[in-house]
């Protein structure tokens, strides 16, 4: 099958104007703001089942639906802030099919009646925010972008933004602030971005990939995207492959893949042949899937299944490892990696990564007890629920989960 | 009133307005919900977590929107996570539980966490017994912590964040609470975080550090002893403080404030004052004062206090009996009769003033206010109504500044007209140069000095201006003396009671004129009688003075050879000053701290002050002292009893009928709960347990014709080629007497300054920072050059009360 965002794959230079338009790109733009109106494009996307390709899965046309219709303006923000360990898709999106986005940038925009878009990008991004400066300009040449567009009364204007290098700044409104100029910190939700977002305004803000979809959609349909993947996760998904694979890299697959032909038949297999003990499904966000059975790597990579494994699909950041690690070591790593990225603003997620950290550290160290193991964890729960953000629940779920289903690792590391 | 929403927390049903958070409405029903972050005077952030409640809503069928009922009542669905109480506000049928297990497990949750980065260093800690974090954790904290001690994380401990607030950075639980009072509040931003994560700390980037002048508040409202004032700093443990209830004498605002005092070795055993905090006025000051309130209280306890009566003898002041130094004086005053002066001050107490004035008018003499602005016989016929409080003003009130920069010359009014335009107040600033009011301002006008009148005139003849003026339902004016003498703010008050009384904006609640005195009292005086004088040098000249509460030969060289060669010159005062020294008869009065008696703020509102310290020396208050003077010229005043003085002055003075020191002391309950028991939830703030004082009438209200007279045009100098316009502006940290004595504030004080327009500085060929002359009339004096590109070319801003005698607009030359 040949790709729906990958396309650069199969199409030399599709990240040329000319090429993408050659291959029907910006049609389906051109089509929406000529020829539809703003809501029936929601409904056609809402139709489609897609769903949020951040982390949350969040059905894409509903959070469109949301938009408060009684405040303006609206504003959208692509969300490239790409950061999750592990994850890497969004980038080879933006260098490779960088139009696609923004095309399905721009029809989200006049889905909801912005006319302003920003793209906040990780500040690490700085070459691809010149590239895709390049391209929004060239898209503004081409009467692609700016004042009334294609004679309709419908204008659009696309801004890169820059972070400064904060994880916390993936985190939707901590987003919204630093690109208002604050400190990348969470605001408390609700109210949710479409109602209260952007400088207090309306706003969207989904996925680069998951507008990398919309484009697809509009030119093909609803029942189309549906015929793909599975009922409950409809689509493709770009799957970032790494850990103790033989060829890490990303994946464009089907939602509903299983995860051993992922790691098997496209990810040549684990190194050196071993075996998978874990899988981290969604960068360092999520809880560590136990893989004590080989059948469990049947399981389908859709949003549904995953959660039978008691974790999340996320980002859908495939890090696999194999009985050469000891999980005590993954936790410290992924608890040091929050208490890192800790912006500070509540006090379980400020105080509770240093504990934890101080805790891992020492298991990590050998010089903890049996007792130890059991403050990390419980440590962990006392964060549990009472976080200000999502920053600060992620950063239990690979203690809890480690412990609870790793205990002898943990054990093994401590002296007592 | 608002919507009400009913509730149920911890299983009582609580009726509170809409809108408000599940904190506050719990706290008004007297229910106790824990809180670092949360402040009821600033918007919730829920960050600190220790807030978390757990909260069910009443189910509602989908079709009918009605409340789906199980078992007779409202089906309540519980939320799976604890939620912060702060952030989420009442709705109707809620369910709050704030004792459950869970909760409780939450709670002890989250003082732990915020132990473990704590240092616990209580017993060497300014905040210990009146600490957040100690009150919380004694309630609802862990007994033991689980963390290593060894692995705290040590950081720096004193930190200025400017010369008067130090930051404890070990301490600091990152609430945010002094971050958001600077930007939501007090409208200077000059505080953030930086860094994130642990390591996250409080910063200012302002340049002087922490430049604004509500510094202090934050001390009052942090949680924790992070943020304490460099002048109580390690000087006392909180509960070893008395508390005696007082006004803060400083600005005619009439901020309530607490004196903490203690008796202690290192003053020699005396009781002094330790430090000002608020007291809870939500009609005057809600529970904010200013750092010069803070911090300008050292004159009291200075080391220049008067103790003895001085009598002039062979050309030196030498003790004397209080006996024969007030028959002295009374004698000389008897001589003169009719060149009898009495010069008082703001700075005394209406008591004082009532008693002076009835001298002055059972003498023959002549009663004069020692201040530079006119106008109060005006704010006493058309002043702001009973009832008045700029808390409750919002849509349809117009509020105009005018001639004022009200940063400056009376902090808290400057927040209270900025809260009331966020409620949605318009807000007319006039005023020649930019202010910091100016941003707040829904219209900003300038005129040229010299114009006051003109552009209060002109108000209602501009169309949208005169639309925000002629259409509002309350209009409140404050003038001041920016710029203008007696002559001008004369002007500039008929002016404004003009346009107040011929609009209906008179003689009722929030509608009215307020003057934005020098002093205290300065109304206090105006409505006593007391008038002020152009002329005051020519005056004092030849005449038998008394003085009282005021430093004319500090203030002005011209009144210094006035009172050079004045008949008899008899000075009442608390401390050594520049005039005592040159007095025949020096009589020392006791300071606000050491006796009782009332201030009537610029909002006409009459309020008691109480001792707090023991008596200095042999001095006595001014009204005791102005009834002995009286006796011995034949005349009979109360002398002893400040509340008899008081009720003859209610007897006597119509603005005044009807109030007495029981009314004045009657407090009623006030939201946001604050006071000591409270500290956790609004701070070290006072509760108000001795009054909340009382409004005076005005002519308006009492039903009396009012006619203003007509406005008569202010003569405005006009400078020569080599010359500029030289105005006075006014300034809250100056050179004055009383603010000398707070060291702490030197730095802020400074010098003496000359703000030119930069073309100006450019064609004198002085620049920024460079020390010039400024001469006029006689006076000259040493100034740094600051540069203000608001101002006209041709004008020179002199500050007061800072070295450069200036009362009203000269022709000034300014050389380098």
């Amino acid at each position: 099958m040949s790709h729906i965002l990958l396309r650069h794959r199969e199409i030399p230079d599709i990240n040329q104007l000319s090429v993408y338009k050659k291959n029907g790109g910006f049609a389906a733009f051109k089509n929406a703001v000529m020829k539809m109106k703003p809501n029936e494009v929601t409904d056609v996307v809402k139709n489609s089942g897609l769903r949020g390709r951040g982390g949350a899965g969040f059905p894409t046309g509903m959070k469109w639906s949301f938009i408060d219709n009684k405040n303006w303006p609206h504003y959208i923000v692509a969300n490239a802030d790409e950061s999750e360990p592990g994850t890497f898709k969004d980038r080879e999106i933006m260098e490779g099919n960088p139009l696609q986005f923004l095309e399905g940038l721009a029809i989200g925009c006049y889905a909801v009646g912005a006319q302003v878009a920003y793209i906040y990008l990780r500040g690490e991004f700085w070459e691809l925010g010149a590239s895709l400066d390049a391209k929004i300009a060239e898209m503004e040449e081409a009467g692609l972008l700016g004042d009334k567009l294609f004679g309709t009364d419908y204008s659009l204007r696309i801004y890169t933004h820059l972070g400064a290098g904060a994880y916390i700044c993936g985190e939707e409104t901590a987003l919204l602030e630093s690109l208002e100029g604050k400190r990348g910190q969470p605001r408390v939700r609700p109210p949710f971005p479409p109602a209260v977002g952007l400088y207090g305004k309306p706003t969207i803000i989904n996925n680069v990939e998951t507008f990398t979809n919309v484009p697809m959609i509009m030119a093909n349909g609803a029942e189309w995207h549906k015929s793909i993947g599975t009922t409950d996760s409809p689509g493709v998904k770009i799957f970032s492959l790494s850990g103790r694979v033989r060829k890490p890299g990303n994946y464009e697959l089907p939602l509903g893949t299983t995860f051993r032909e992922l790691i098997y038949t496209h990810g040549g297999g684990v190194q050196d042949s071993r075996k998978v003990k874990a899988i981290m499904p969604a960068g360092a966000s999520s809880s560590l899937i136990l893989v004590d059975d080989d059948k469990i790597l049947d399981t389908p990579m859709d949003y549904a299944s995953v959660r039978t494994l008691k974790a999340d699909l996320g980002s859908a950041s495939i890090i696999v490892v194999d009985d050469t690690v000891s999980m005590d070591w993954l936790v410290n790593k992924t608890v040091h990696f929050f208490k890192h990225e800790s912006c500070g603003k509540c006090t379980p997620c400020r105080e509770g990564t240093y504990w934890m950290s101080r805790i891992s550290e020492r298991i990590h160290d050998g010089a903890a007890t049996r007792a130890d193991v059991d403050l990390l964890l419980n440590v962990a729960k006392q964060m549990q629920g009472k976080c200000l953000c999502a920053l600060g629940e992620f950063s239990t779920m690979a203690v809890v989960s480690g412990i609870e289903r790793f205990r002898k690792d943990f054990d093994n590391a401590v002296k007592a | 009133m608002s919507k009400q929403v009913t509730l149920t927390i911890d299983g009582k049903s609580v009726a509170v307005p809409d809108g408000l958070n599940v904190v506050d409405a719990a706290k008004m029903a007297g229910i106790e919900i824990p809180v670092f972050c949360h402040h009821p005077k600033l918007e919730p952030v829920g960050m600190c977590r220790m807030c978390l409640v757990e909260i069910g809503r009443p189910v509602r069928d989908r079709a009918t929107g009605q409340f789906v009922i199980e078992n007779g009542a409202p089906k309540i669905q519980f939320m799976p996570k604890l939620e912060t109480a702060c952030t989420n506000k009442v709705e109707e049928g809620m369910v709050v539980l704030t004792q459950s297990a869970k909760v409780a497990d939450g709670q002890r949750g989250t003082l732990e966490f915020l132990l473990t980065s704590h240092p616990l260093d209580c017993p060497v800690c300014d905040k210990g017994g009146e600490c957040a974090l100690q009150d919380l954790t004694m309630a609802h904290g862990p007994g033991k912590s689980r963390f290593i001690f060894e692995e705290k994380m040590h950081l720096a401990k004193m930190i200025p964040l400017g010369e008067l607030i130090y930051l404890d950075r070990e301490r600091c639980i990152q609430c945010a609470r002094c971050i958001r009072f600077q930007d939501e509040i007090a409208g200077d931003a000059v505080l953030e975080f930086e860094d994130r994560g642990r390591t996250m700390q409080i910063i200012s980037r302002s340049e002087p550090g922490f430049d604004s002048i509500f510094s202090g508040n934050t001390t009052d409202i942090c949680p924790v002893g992070a943020l304490t004032t460099t002048d109580f700093r390690f000087r006392a443990r909180p509960w070893e403080l008395g508390a005696a209830p007082s006004i803060c004498a400083q600005c005619p605002v009439g901020c309530n404030i607490t004196l903490n005092t203690r008796r202690e070795a290192m003053t020699n055993g005396e009781i002094v004052v330790k430090r000002v905090m608020p007291r809870q006025n939500e009609e005057v000051n809600e529970i904010w004062i200013c750092d010069k309130g803070r911090f300008a209280y050292h004159y009291a306890d200075g080391k220049q206090r008067l103790t003895k009566p001085l009598v002039r003898k062979d050309k030196k002041l030498a003790r004397a009996s209080w006996d024969a130094a007030t028959k002295i004086a009374a004698e000389n005053f008897l001589k003169e009769k009719k060149d009898f002066v009495i010069l008082a001050s703001g700075r005394l107490s209406n008591e004082d003033l009532f008693n002076l004035k009835t001298l002055a008018d059972h003498a023959g003499g002549k009663a004069y206010l020692y201040s530079h602005m006119a106008g109060g016989e005006l704010t006493a016929l058309v002043g702001v109504g009973a009832g008045t409080n700029f808390g409750a003003m919002g849509q349809g009130t117009t509020i105009v500044v005018v001639a004022s920069d009200l940063y400056q010359e009376a902090p808290v009014w400057y927040l209270r007209v900025k809260q009331a335009k966020e409620r949605g107040a318009t807000l007319i600033v006039l005023n020649p140069r930019a202010t910091k009011l100016d941003k707040y301002a829904s219209f900003t006008e300038r005129y040229e000095y010299g114009d006051e009148a003109k552009a209060v005139h002109d108000l209602t003849k501009n169309g949208e201006t005169a639309e925000a003026v002629l259409k509002a339902s309350n209009v409140v004016v404050l003038y001041g003396s920016e710029g203008l003498g007696v002559a001008g703010s004369q002007s500039l008050a008929t002016a404004c009671a003009k346009l107040l009384n011929e609009n209906g904006f008179a003689g009722k609640s929030n509608n009215g004129l307020i003057g934005v005195w020098e002093r205290a009292n300065d109304q206090g005086a105006w409505e006593m009688g007391f008038t002020v004088e152009d002329d005051l040098a020519k005056a004092l000249k030849g005449k038998a003075v008394y003085i009282v509460g005021a430093d004319p030969v500090n203030d002005d060289p011209k009144l210094a050879s006035a009172l050079a060669e004045a008949e008899f010159v008899a000075v009442q005062d608390v401390m050594e000053t520049a005039t005592t020294e040159i007095a025949d008869v020096v009589l020392p009065a006791q300071a606000f701290t050491e006796r009782e008696g009332t201030f009537t703020s610029g909002e006409r509102r009459v309020q008691r002050f109480y001792p707090a310290v023991p008596v200095t020396g042999e001095s006595k208050p001014d009204f005791a002292i102005a009834a002995q003077i009286a006796r011995n010229m034949g005349v009979i005043l109360e002398g002893m009893s400040a509340v008899v003085v008081f009720d003859l002055l209610a007897e006597t003075v119509k603005s005044f009928e009807g109030l007495n020191y029981a009314r004045l002391a009657e407090v009623e309950a006030q939201l946001p709960v604050a006071g000591r028991s409270d500290m956790y939830y609004s701070g070290t703030t006072y509760a108000n347990k001795h009054g909340l004082g009382a409004h005076l009438s005005g002519a308006a209200t009492r039903g009396e014709k009012v006619s203003i007279p007509r406005v008569q045009k202010e003569a405005v100098p006009h400078p020569k080629d080599n010359e500029l316009l030289a105005v006075p502006v006014n300034q809250l940290y100056h050179r004055g007497t009383t603010m000398m004595t707070a060291e702490l504030l030197h730095e802020r004080i400074g010098a003496a300054s000359v703000s030119l327009h930069p073309d100006a500085a450019a064609r004198l060929g002085v620049q920024a920072g460079q020390t010039v002359n400024v001469s006029f009339n006689g006076t000259s004096g040493a100034a740094v050059v600051k540069l203000d590109d608001s101002i006209d070319e041709g004008i020179a801003l002199v500050p007061r009360s800072m070295g450069i005698a200036i009362r009203e607009p000269v022709a000034a030359k300014v050389k380098a």
